[in-house]
């Protein structure tokens, strides 16, 4: 395969930083606050048992306490404060869902506010006539010059334009839309900056690209992931298990205050603070902020996914397809060597090499102007007027030039090569096993003649991405295998495969080969990953597990996907398996955490509860309490604060590394299994002194 | 604790664990329908089995028919068992003349759901209330099917880990029929016959008079006792045919009847931990089990051999030497027997707890509070130390889902385990199971402790359900907590001091008996169903490793940590508060020296 044979890369940079709303931003957390009380509505809160367990607990000490003031009877502070601290605990929780949601609905505001109504250039027959843009359907087709907004996504189906997309992709660069091939799709809401676009709308109102990304930031769809329903599942299971075990418990003090003779069965309040601090309210008060923040990175880097399911599979993914143009490599490649033919010199090599290239605008004649100053100082200079360039072509396989009765031609060595002979040359043998030698090591031979003289060979050589290999060897590390997907030949993939680090390759890939790959893959019990562009990649990136669509691709790519990288980025996969694995890292280590604590709740509760049934209980209370009263209330209160405690690390997600399965477990395990079981004994026990010091208890 | 205390039960686990390997390649040939050196002597009867009961050992069930199967077999055998109890009267092989007054509906229902659902529970003493017939043909038969049945749903368990992208998951009258013949029949026969060997009885005489040395006249009874003491043993069914179990001279003689029939009681569940192993491809998942299921066994067995060594504080200050010596075993021996002392009374009663057997060589309602609740911990974990035949593994594979769905999510990726992940249909069915258990235990005893029947009525004649305790106090609360917690984890052992022979305890224990037989194990069926029809996943280094010390560490510490988190409140109340009691100054200053 020839160097010129592949367009050059139409990726662009990473657009800088991603936009990002700071956690603390004040509007933010009004508007958290706000949402929190709303949240208290029991219809809302019925989809998350276990924190309904609280607001019931919290709304029958109310009345409790109402009739407790009503009655005059005593004890009445008590109940207050538990029941406090209960509805506490229930808007902690909401005030950390709202949280999350907050920042995607800022950002769903901004975006909003882009979707201004624009008049589009309708066209009918031969006119065109002005109609808003919220009348056309799909298959309408308008007319864009420089300055329109775009008013619907589409297809271009006639013309070339610049186009502005940052509306979208926060890229302020324009990108370039045209007719025919992969770079022809648009989206409403951009502007186009210069020439005229004929467009087919694609989407009727509504549907839109737009639309539908701000649904998504904004939540507005969002639905529960499996893992999510299968942990609700776990912590609705283990809320009835709780509720079993402190609706028993009167009964069981029943019969020891009978066989003891002293005490007394514990009170509602009691027993209602204890079963708030058992069921798992911790995450059970994160879990959908979690969930919400989860999504939400992913957004901060640009990238849409469009299902929290989609991100939770990134999460599981063994196997990355990776394009190896623009990932693992930069987008072309560059020449090294000038390798001359017997009884050639470099310099006369390098200057006819110099001077086919001069009007080669691709990057690899680029990078062979380059190499001749490097090597042979040889100046860029002006082609004569007289000189013809001869653009690549597919059939021809050659570019050159020609100037008066001189021709200098490059390129794919068969098409050198015949092309000397023609011109009544001889080819060294040399020089065709010189190709040979370059397309063994993973470069690409690029033939220069100068009529019926073989001048000799530029050696070309992919370049791979600085710290490609590092990044590779961490998904290696975490068992994710990476594939590179190639249209080079077996040999010249090779190298590369090698050089990169990946750890498997696909040489002369076409669509099918992709989509046969992934098939296998699945079929062995891996999950797949990939990204693509093309229309011919839509099959592959529907049935890959997690497809990333590319913005700059076609509409049918970006339908197949189950994200879209605004960015265009396809480096990008790894972040975003990054992001998935670190949400349900988040998930479980919240969950450990969250159960592990009960321990200490019970030291702090049991004891203060039946210590007065059986005085020698009191050994249990190896936190020191002071009081029943003081005990019971502190393990409300630490269960409340925990939940605002942990807000940050529900919203941002558990430190991630990439590591293996076995290492983060012995870490999350040892921080958040062993340390959850730990922290409560010398948080409840603060939290006691600090309540006798305050005389709530 | 002794030298020679530590020894015998360190050399009780290294049998143990030198028995796994070997059983687990038998069972799992067995039920592999492949040749074993048993196949000459036995392939005939198994044959015959299929050719009687019309059944095709090839026909593969989904795990639903499975299911379906196993209760109507259930069912069957429960009105069977029934019956034969209330017309034991008019019965062959009844030479004391037992009739329906000795067994009243209730206890007749709660009987043959005992028997049927493994747990052996005995409201009755087996000596003055069945005939020959009932023990033979009814009791002794359960022991060796249920036992059976039980095994066949953990083969079913396993091989919804092992198989991938399957709808079925075995057939149960097959795998039921091969454990019967290849297993449990071969081992008793020669059980039996060892026991015999050493001293246990086999007889059909009717009881024998004697006149003592004393010139009294004593009632010596007899029976086939060592045809079920075997079975008893292996089936981990516990239900003795005398009422004092295996405490009893003649079911359990010497301390090496003692020793096998404890061998007994683990060799099939340790099999089954290996076998898990190697039907999913991969021996150390098994030995994970089996190293999680050991670090539980060893801590029971020392916690209860340490409490009951250091015996009673109160005897040591009124001057009474407790520590062991030459001479004597020291600590606590109230309720041991001498020929077995506290080595092998503390090693019995966690073995017979740690699985589901239920059988008892000494009286556990007279351990110390913290040396009692070793068994009564071993039962609210759900037997799943080793465990029953095969209720050990499933519950153990129960926990080993829960570890796996909460602590695989720590590494990133959606759970798995053995390949197979776990989703929502499997922690539905878990937390079903989980629930069950817990509700049937805690509910039952909460009712217990506080219902008040009139005295003389019909439900509890002692009046209220608490009256029925022997011991007031926290002990009297242990004792109910332990019949509820032995019924509904099918053990069948009894803490004893409960008088359970009321309508309302035969009842209430005999739907615990079915809650932890069917609503228990059922789920886990639906589960094993679920994973069959699963892929099974590429191992990774990604992968969340369940073989290594860390995962049996995690799974240890769920086990624990589910079991503490249901019941810490009521074992405050028992035996916990027992303890504190008893080691409290105001105990000890009550007590002159």
């Amino acid at each position: 395969m020839n160097a010129i044979t592949e367009p050059a890369s139409v990726y662009p940079s990473h657009a800088g930083p991603p936009r990002r709303l700071s956690l603390a931003d004040a509007t933010i957390l009004r508007r958290a606050a706000r949402d929190a009380f709303a949240k208290l509505h029991p219809l809302k809160m019925a989809a998350n048992p276990v924190m309904f367990v609280v607001e019931v607990g919290a709304s029958l000490l109310t009345v409790l306490l109402a009739r407790g003031w009503w009655l005059g009877l005593a004890g009445n502070g008590f109940t207050f404060q538990i029941a406090l601290w209960l509805w506490f605990t229930v808007l902690f929780a909401n005030f950390a869902e709202a949280m999350a949601e907050a920042r995607g609905k800022a950002q769903a505001d901004s975006l909003r506010k882009t979707k201004s109504e624009t008049m589009a250039k309708k066209l009918a027959g031969d006119r065109t006539e002005s109609v808003p843009s919220s009348s056309l359907r799909a298959g309408d087709v308008v007319m864009c010059a420089a300055g329109d907004i775009i008013p619907g996504d589409g297809e271009v189906v006639e013309g070339i334009a610049t186009v502005d997309e940052s509306v979208i992709t926060g890229e302020s660069a324009p990108v370039i839309r045209e007719s025919g091939g992969d770079r022809s799709a648009v989206t409403g809401g951009t502007k186009v900056l210069s020439d005229e676009i004929r467009i087919r709308i694609t989407s009727n109102p509504g549907e839109t690209f737009l639309d539908r990304m701000i649904a998504l930031v904004e939540g507005a769809q969002r639905q529960k992931t499996p893992n999510e329903i299968a942990l609700n599942i776990l912590i609705a299971g283990l809320t009835l298990i709780f509720l079993l075990a402190v609706a028993t418990l009167p009964p069981f003090a029943a019969f020891s205050v009978r066989a003891a003779g002293a005490g007394q069965v514990p009170s509602v309040v009691v027993l209602s603070a204890l079963l708030v601090c058992l069921i798992p309210t911790t995450i059970g008060g994160l879990l959908s902020a979690i969930g919400i923040a989860g999504m939400d990175r992913v957004m901060q880097h640009n990238v849409l996914a469009m299902s929290g399911k989609a991100v939770e599979a990134a999460g599981d993914v063994n196997t990355l397809l990776l394009d190896k143009t623009g990932t693992i490599t930069l987008g072309n490649r560059q020449a090294v060597e000038f390798l001359p033919a017997p009884g050639v010199t470099e310099a006369e090599l390098a200057d006819a090499a110099q001077l086919s290239s001069l009007a080669d605008e691709t990057p690899e004649g680029r990078s062979i102007v380059v190499l001749a100053k490097e090597r042979c100082g040889l100046r860029g200079r002006e082609l004569p007027d007289a000189a013809h360039f001869i653009p690549f072509s597919a059939y021809t396989r050659m570019s050159g030039v020609d100037m008066g009765r001189r021709r200098l031609r490059k390129g794919a060595t068969e098409a050198v090569a015949e092309f000397v002979r023609q011109e009544g040359g001889t080819v060294p043998e040399d020089a065709i096993e010189v190709s040979r030698g370059i397309s063994r090591g993973g470069g690409t031979p690029l033939v220069v003649a100068d009529g019926p003289r073989l001048l000799g060979t530029v050696h070309l050589k992919d370049i791979v991405k600085g710290g490609m290999k590092e990044r590779l060897a961490q998904l290696r590390a975490m068992g994710i295998r990476s594939v590179m997907i190639t249209g080079d030949n077996p040999l010249t993939a090779a190298a590369i495969a090698q050089e990169a680090g990946v750890d498997d390759f696909l040489a002369q890939a076409t669509p099918k080969d992709k989509l046969d790959y992934i098939r296998q893959e699945q079929a062995a019990g891996r999950l797949v990953a990939m990204t693509g562009d093309g229309t011919n990649d839509a099959p592959a990136l529907a049935q890959a597990d997690v497809g990333v669509a590319m913005n700059s691709g076609t509409m049918a790519a970006k339908e197949a996907g189950n994200m879209v990288d605004l960015d265009s980025n396809p480096t990008k996969l790894l972040e975003v398996v990054g992001i998935g694995k670190q949400l349900l890292m988040t998930r479980g280590a919240l969950t450990t955490f969250s159960i592990a604590n009960d321990v200490a709740k019970y030291f702090a509760i049991i004891p203060a509860m039946f210590a007065v049934i059986y005085p020698a209980l009191r050994h249990l209370n190896i936190m020191r309490l002071a009081t029943p009263q003081s005990a019971v209330l502190s393990a409300v209160i630490f269960n409340a604060l925990i939940i605002i405690a942990l807000i940050p690390l529900a919203l941002r997600g558990v430190h991630y590394r990439p590591s293996s399965a076995a290492a983060l477990l012995r870490r999350n395990l040892l921080i958040y299994g062993v340390g959850g079981l730990i922290v409560p004994f010398p948080g409840i026990w603060i939290i006691d002194v600090v309540v006798r010091a305050l005389h709530w208890a | 604790m002794t030298f020679n205390g530590v020894a015998q039960i360190v050399i009780f686990f290294l049998i143990v664990l030198a028995l796994a390997k070997p059983v687990g390649i038998f069972l799992s040939r067995v039920f592999n329908g492949h040749r074993t050196f048993l196949h000459r002597p036995l392939r005939w009867l198994e044959a015959l089995c299929y050719r009687v009961g019309g059944v095709d050992p090839e026909q593969e069930q989904r795990w639903t028919q499975y299911a379906i199967s196993l209760l109507a077999f259930s069912a069957v055998s429960f009105l069977f068992v029934y019956a034969i109890q209330r017309l034991q009267g008019f019965l062959p092989l009844n030479p004391q003349h037992f009739g329906g007054k000795q067994v009243s509906p209730d206890l007749a229902f709660n009987t043959a759901i005992s028997f049927v659902t493994n747990t052996n529970w005995q409201s009755y003493a087996g000596e003055t209330t069945l005939s020959y017939f009932v023990q033979m043909a009814a009791l002794t038969v359960q022991n060796f099917v249920s036992a059976a049945a039980g095994v066949a749903m953990s083969v079913a368990l396993i091989r919804g880990f092992a198989r991938r992208e399957s709808k079925t998951i075995g057939n149960f009258w097959a795998d039921l029929t091969r454990a019967t013949v290849y297993v449990f029949l071969p081992l008793s026969l020669l059980g039996a016959l060892f026991l015999c060997s050493q001293g246990v009885i086999q007889t059909l005489r009717p009881n024998l008079p004697v006149r003592t040395v004393q010139g009294a006249t004593q009632v010596i009874p007899g029976g086939p006792v060592a045809s079920q003491e075997a079975i008893k043993m292996a089936g981990t069914n516990g239900g003795g045919f005398f009422n004092a179990n295996s405490a009893h001279p003649f079911e359990n003689p010497t301390p090496l009847t003692n020793y096998l029939e404890m061998l007994f009681i683990f060799v099939i569940p340790a099999g089954l931990a290996y076998m898990f192993g190697r039907e999913v491809g991969d021996t150390r998942q098994g030995w994970a089990l089996f190293a999680a299921m050991s670090a539980l066994f060893l801590a029971g067995a020392f916690f209860c051999y340490h409490f009951e060594q250091r015996g009673n504080p109160l005897l040591a200050r009124m001057g009474i030497a407790t520590q062991a010596t030459a001479s004597q075993p020291g600590g606590n021996m109230e309720g041991k027997e001498v020929r077995f002392g506290i080595t092998d009374s503390a090693l019995f009663a966690t073995v017979t707890t740690d699985a589901s057997c239920g059988a008892v060589n000494s009286m556990h309602d007279s351990f110390t509070p913290l040396g009692g609740m070793v068994p009564l911990v071993n039962m609210l974990t759900g037997e799943v130390i080793f465990g029953g035949v095969g209720a050990g593994l499933k519950g153990m594979l129960l926990f080993a889902i829960l570890a796996v769905f909460i602590a695989g999510l720590m590494v990133g990726r959606t759970p798995e385990y053995v390949g197979k992940k776990i989703e929502q249909k499997e922690v539905k069915l878990a937390m079903v199971a989980l629930i069950a258990a817990a509700a049937s235990i805690l509910v039952f005893t909460a009712l217990s402790s506080v219902l008040r029947f009139p005295a003389h009525g019909y439900w509890n004649p002692p009046g209220p359900a608490a009256a029925n305790v022997a011991n007031p106090g926290p002990h009297g609360f242990s004792e109910i907590l332990y019949a509820y917690a032995s019924t509904t984890g099918n053990n069948g052992s009894a803490f004893a001091g409960l008088n359970t022979n009321t309508p309302w305890y035969n009842l209430t224990l005999g739907l615990a008996m079915f809650i932890g037989r069917f609503i228990f194990l059922l789920p886990l069926l639906g589960i094993a169903g679920s994973l069959a029809a699963k892929k099974r996943l590429a191992v990774t280094s990604g992968t969340f490793p369940t073989h290594g010390p860390l995962f049996v560490c995690l799974l240890i510490g769920t086990v624990i940590l589910v079991a503490a988190l249901t019941f810490f409140p009521a074992l405050s109340l028992g035996p916990i508060a027992e303890h504190y009691l008893l080691f409290s100054r105001h105990a000890l200053a009550a007590v002159k020296p």
